[in-house]
């Protein structure tokens, strides 16, 4: 199939016929904010461009580093434009909150799982405007009613007329801007629900797709910063003398967060760094290990002192009620994505153009400027793929571009600025996911009924930004809650205490966030109910299960895998089911013990309801991975915190990711739906773990209570 | 020193430290930016070229290995089974982030040359140096084995 | 159990160097603290160590001499050095703590790995320090998989010996040929020069050799 590159400002611009139409654009259009990049072609709104080359550009808010989101909005946005989808084009959107905000923030900001729930009328909108100027431009000029002339595949018909949509662009600049375009009902979608080729594959499959790491300018200098080996560690004193001395190092120089070498090369500044002393102030630091921190969360769990929610107490066990009990350490784990993060920063007195992938495109750009001393509306975005995130270029606090313009700032020159942090940098620069512990008393009755789910749920904040009520006046971080009172499950006599772990390490959103270990204990924690009444997990969930939606997810899983039948000798089903980010999913796995003693999962069947299925195949590409991307981390990995604080892993030889020749087979089922579409980014990982570990229960008997499984499951190192 | 090398078919010559990395020579001194860093101790696989037609991570490469000899990136592989994976890569849909692909293609034209109709255990055993986050595996046992098939039709 | 690899080494840019100390160290008052190195130092040459031949004169029985020369040669083929690559399995374990190859790799062809991922594919053709100075990917020319007939890992020092001695499984050498082996064989001394970061397996290649020629010389006798 033919190659589909992403349009390049640039590569618009150069088109010499394009700037005529610009031209012609009238001011109105032009002030009334349209697409980035619009100088050229016809761009009614700030989202599409269309151009006399017959492409239409599509202009993406979010970030791309994987997900899709790029080719989903385009696809809403071509459909309502009934557009060829061999002549859409992807450009990513400045940074530029007033007609790129994501409505649900107030900024830019790609994250949640929100990118096409939250912009799935603005982009069909945005489409539908460009279609209905255009049909307006071809009926003028060809002196029809607009109901004669039919738009379809990029080209304006009537009877015995024909033209292209880059034909009738500069006429359609000039049509007026209808207020409120008719959208077409779901029946006539041509592109929405369809397996269309994503945008930006081939430019991943050629080694031409430019991530932040790639760009290159000319005289560009490469910073590294040399960052302290625990928590929270500031520079005491360094000496700089032997890195100095590498050949093609340039300066060394003091930031608040390290040390930062510049050199001309990446290899120069590695050796640079690998060169430096450096002392570290440990007075503000993460100092405790692992093993102390999970006791003081263990027995915070054990006895939360902010209670959230109190429906009674948890019955006696008698004949009639079996009390199950749980205790929970669950680690910190990195993003660890592909790409670690980087930006290169280029100063041209007092304005700054910037490269990089960030989740927060706004909020980063102003920390680069605040920190290097420039105005927050003199910095340029160009934003680059990114080469995965799984929530790690979204910090709230934006220390990355903090740090960045503080480099930028110290360099001091007009020479652009690579700055990157390496592997290691990435494994032991904290934003990990918490670390929690979890203690649950929970009783189930002899007709499968749960009377009473005490739980006791302890570790860090990701900071009060969905912050709870507790009953004795205070506020708890409703991140570290989320999934323990909202999955559709009939709880009674259902009480929630947390505790929060403080520390000064800084933990952040992960893929999934707080599902990410809600969703495991209490999946785990209903299927060791059921054991111990002998109740189908199957059949016990959808007893106890409210929602229909819900239900619908887990008895498809359950179909799809086949469930009831008896299952090859040493292998056995596990099913689970989360929803998250209002999307549910249910998922089953068939899991052996494999020759290294851990879970060998040999097939996951997942069922997804997200509403709208805008692009099938995307959702299917991120339930594959998003199953995969959970299993590696429930198998092997986890961040500890040595002595004196010190992170113990520093690249993907002891933070272990999941491999080729783990990959489960993944059968994907999405349930039909034309309700509102919901995420697909994060909701495929939660319920992984515990579908693994109630399928490790059924085989063995052994409930998993510590993750990684190389940990949790007896006499396994991690 | 100076190393000279054959990049892609063109005489290269390198003049800096020996131990310089083939990956930041590619990268850095040639502009090649589809071999990426991933970490630098050959852990991830992100890093792979050819070097004389077989797969290794430029990221444990000295310069100085490479002298006389012959590197293809990704912008290089014009092979038929390069040409076949990425054919297959595009019409699967295959890449997430995209930042691992290189590599992985790299690594599984490697195989191609090897072995025409790869088992599961072949891909496996390949491409078990190659780590994708987004963990997009299923689709590239799929295409590899895609790519293979028509290979086989077309011989 | 929390792994610690012990072979990572340290970073210099951590160790609290005393130099830098000595420039700074007015000025950084009681909160400065020494960081811990997040990893054990690297270590610059065995503890262990190897006795010479000569150690073993004093033994009268020829047989036990020759025993006990076997118990010292023995020191050295059970380092890590030597047991990560003569594996029973098909995998090979690395490091001073003899984990589990990662990334996953098999013996394949003739020990060199499975197509498309080759022991050359990351192995080059000399020990090559990670360009962030933390550590070293260990090369040789002749990088590869002891055969499964040579397996050492897991195995006593006795059936070791006798396999030692058996052409069949010590690739077809006479006692001769293998004192000319580990006296000079290059990838033999790879042991004592295995890269920043990883223990030398002890003594000396020069000792392993002598080692071995005396205890072929005193009749190659296996310890039970």
């Amino acid at each position: 199939m033919a190659s589909l590159p992403v349009a390049t400002r640039r590569g618009v611009l150069a088109g010499g016929g394009a700037l005529v139409i610009a031209l012609a654009m009238p001011l109105r259009a032009r002030a009334a904010g349209t697409a980035a990049g619009a100088g050229a072609g016809f761009a009614p709104n700030a989202f599409v461009r269309v151009t006399p080359d017959n492409l239409v550009t599509v202009v993406i808010k979010s970030i791309e580093f994987g997900q899709g989101a790029a080719t989903g909005l385009a696809t809403l946005a071509a459909e309502e434009l009934d557009a060829d989808w061999s002549k859409v084009r992807l450009e990513f959107a400045p940074n530029d909150d007033s007609r790129y905000a994501n409505p649900l923030m107030g900024t830019m900001l790609t994250g949640g799982s929100s990118s096409i729930a939250t912009a799935h009328t603005q982009m069909r909108k945005a489409g539908a405007t460009a279609r209905a100027m255009l049909v307006a431009a071809a009926a003028k000029a060809w002196g029809v009613p607009v109901s004669q002339v039919v738009a379809a595949d990029s080209m304006l018909s009537a009877p015995g007329r024909k033209a292209t949509y880059g034909d009738m662009a500069a006429m359609a600049a000039a049509m007026p801007v209808p207020a409120d375009p008719v959208l077409k009902s779901p029946a006539s979608f041509k592109l929405i629900g369809k397996t269309l080729p994503k945008l930006d594959s081939a430019v991943k499959s050629d080694g031409t797709a430019t991530f932040t790491q790639d760009v290159t300018l000319p005289g560009m200098i490469t910073a590294l910063v040399a960052h302290a080996p625990m928590p929270g560690g500031k520079v005491a004193n360094f000496d700089a003398a032997a890195a100095k001395a590498v050949p093609g190092v340039l300066k060394v120089a003091s930031v608040e967060s390290g040390v930062a070498v510049y050199a001309r090369t990446m290899a120069a500044a590695l050796k640079g760094r690998a060169a430096l002393k450096v002392d570290w102030d440990t007075s503000k630091a993460e100092t405790r290990s692992s093993a102390q921190l999970e006791a003081i969360a263990m027995g915070l769990a054990a006895r939360p002192p902010l209670p959230v929610m109190d429906n009674g107490p948890l019955p006696a066990a008698s004949d009639a009620v079996k009390i199950v009990e749980g205790t929970y350490t669950l680690p910190y784990l990195a993003h660890a994505p592909m790409e670690t993060l980087d930006a290169v920063m280029q100063m041209k007195g007092d304005r700054m153009d910037v490269w990089l992938g960030s989740q927060m495109q706004v909020k980063e750009c102003e920390a680069i400027a605040a920190a290097a001393g420039i105005a927050k509306d003199r910095i340029t975005l160009h934003q680059q793929y990114a080469g995965g995130s799984f929530g790690r270029r979204a910090t709230f606090d934006v220390a990355f571009g903090l740090e960045a313009g503080r480099v930028a700032k110290a360099w001091g020159g007009s020479e652009p600025v690579k700055f990157v942090w390496t592997r290691e940098d990435d494994m032991t620069g904290e934003y990990y996911r918490p670390m929690t512990a979890h203690r649950v008393r929970a009783a189930i009755d002899a007709k499968g009924q749960v009377v009473g789910w005490d739980h006791g749920v302890a570790g860090q904040s990701l900071g009060n930004f969905a912050a709870i009520n507790t009953l004795n006046g205070q506020k708890v971080d409703g991140m570290l809650l989320e999934g323990l009172r909202e999955q559709g499950y009939v709880l009674a006599n259902h009480r929630i205490g947390a505790g929060m772990l403080e520390s000064p390490m800084k933990v952040l959103w992960w893929r999934s966030v707080g599902h990410s270990h809600t969703g495991y204990v209490m999946e785990t924690m209903l299927d060791r109910l059921f054991a111990a009444l002998g109740i189908d997990p199957v059949a016990g969930r959808l007893a106890l299960q409210e929602d229909e939606r819900a239900r619908g997810v887990i008895r498809e899983a359950a179909r799809m895998a086949g469930w009831g039948r008896k299952p090859d000798k040493g292998r056995a089903l596990g099913i689970a089911y989360v929803k998250s980010f209002a999307s549910y999913v249910a998922e089953v796995a068939e899991v052996s013990r494999g020759a290294d003693g851990l879970p060998r999962v040999h097939k996951v069947w997942a069922a997804v309801d997200l509403g709208l299925a805008v692009n099938p195949d995307v959702i299917a590409a991120q339930m594959e991975g998003g199953i995969g991307f959970a299993l590696g981390h429930v198998l092997h990995s986890e961040i500890t915190l040595g002595e004196g604080g010190v992170i113990e892993q520093r690249n993907f030889d002891d933070y272990k990711s999941l491999r080729i020749n783990e990959m489960p087979e993944v059968e994907v089922s999405i349930i039909p739906s034309d309700k509102d579409p919901t995420g697909i980014g994060e909701p495929p990982v939660p319920p992984l773990g515990p579908a693994v570990a109630n399928a490790w229960l059924a085989l063995t008997g052994q409930a998993v209570e510590r993750l990684p499984f190389a940990r949790g499951i007896a006499g396994k190192s991690a | 020193m100076s190393v000279e090398f054959e990049l892609n078919g063109k005489p290269i010559a390198y003049d800096g430290p020996a131990d310089t990395p083939l990956l930041w020579v590619v990268r850095e001194s040639a502009g090649l930016t589809g071999t990426k860093y991933g970490c630098g101790v050959a852990q991830c696989g992100a890093c792979t070229v050819h070097l004389d037609g077989s797969p290794r991570r430029s990221c444990v490469t000295p310069i100085s290995m490479v002298a006389r000899r012959a590197v293809t990136t990704i912008e290089g592989a014009s092979s038929k089974a390069a040409k076949a994976l990425q054919e297959a890569w595009v019409e699967l849909d295959v890449p997430q982030c995209g930042f691992c692909q290189s590599g992985q293609l790299m690594s599984a034209a490697a195989l191609l040359e090897w072995v025409e109709n790869p088992s599961d255990d072949d891909i496996d055993g390949a491409m078990a140096g190659n780590i994708c986050r987004c963990a997009t595996y299923q689709r590239i046992r799929k295409a590899i084995k895609l790519a293979a098939s028509r290979m086989g039709a077309k011989a | 159990m929390i792994r610690r690899p012990v072979l990572r080494p340290t970073r210099a840019r951590i160790a609290l160097a005393a130099a830098a100390t000595a420039l700074f160290g007015a000025a950084v008052a009681s909160q400065t603290v020494a960081a811990p190195a997040p990893v054990p130092p690297p270590v610059a040459a065995s503890d262990a160590t190897v006795q010479g031949p000569e150690a073993f004169r004093s033994i009268a029985d020829p047989k036990a001499r020759s025993v006990a020369l076997f118990g010292e040669m023995a020191k050295v083929i059970e380092s890590p050095r030597c047991l990560n690559c003569h594996p029973r399995t098909d995998t090979p374990t690395q490091g001073d703590a003899m984990t589990v190859h990662n990334p996953p790799v098999s013996r394949g062809m003739g020990g060199m790995g499975v197509p498309g991922m080759t022991c050359n594919t990351c192995h080059g053709e000399a020990n090559f320090t990670f360009a962030n100075g933390e550590g070293s990917i260990p090369g040789d020319p002749a990088w590869a998989l002891a055969p499964p007939e040579m397996a050492w890992a897991g195995k006593t020092r006795g059936e070791i010996c006798r396999q030692l001695k058996d052409p069949a499984r010590n690739g077809n050498k006479t006692l001769a040929e293998l004192v000319e082996h580990n006296t000079h064989d290059h990838l033999v001394g790879w042991g004592w020069n295995p890269g920043h970061g990883r223990t030398p397996a002890p003594g000396t290649q020069e000792q392993f050799g002598a080692l071995t020629a005396a205890w072929v010389a005193s009749g190659a006798h296996c310890p039970d």
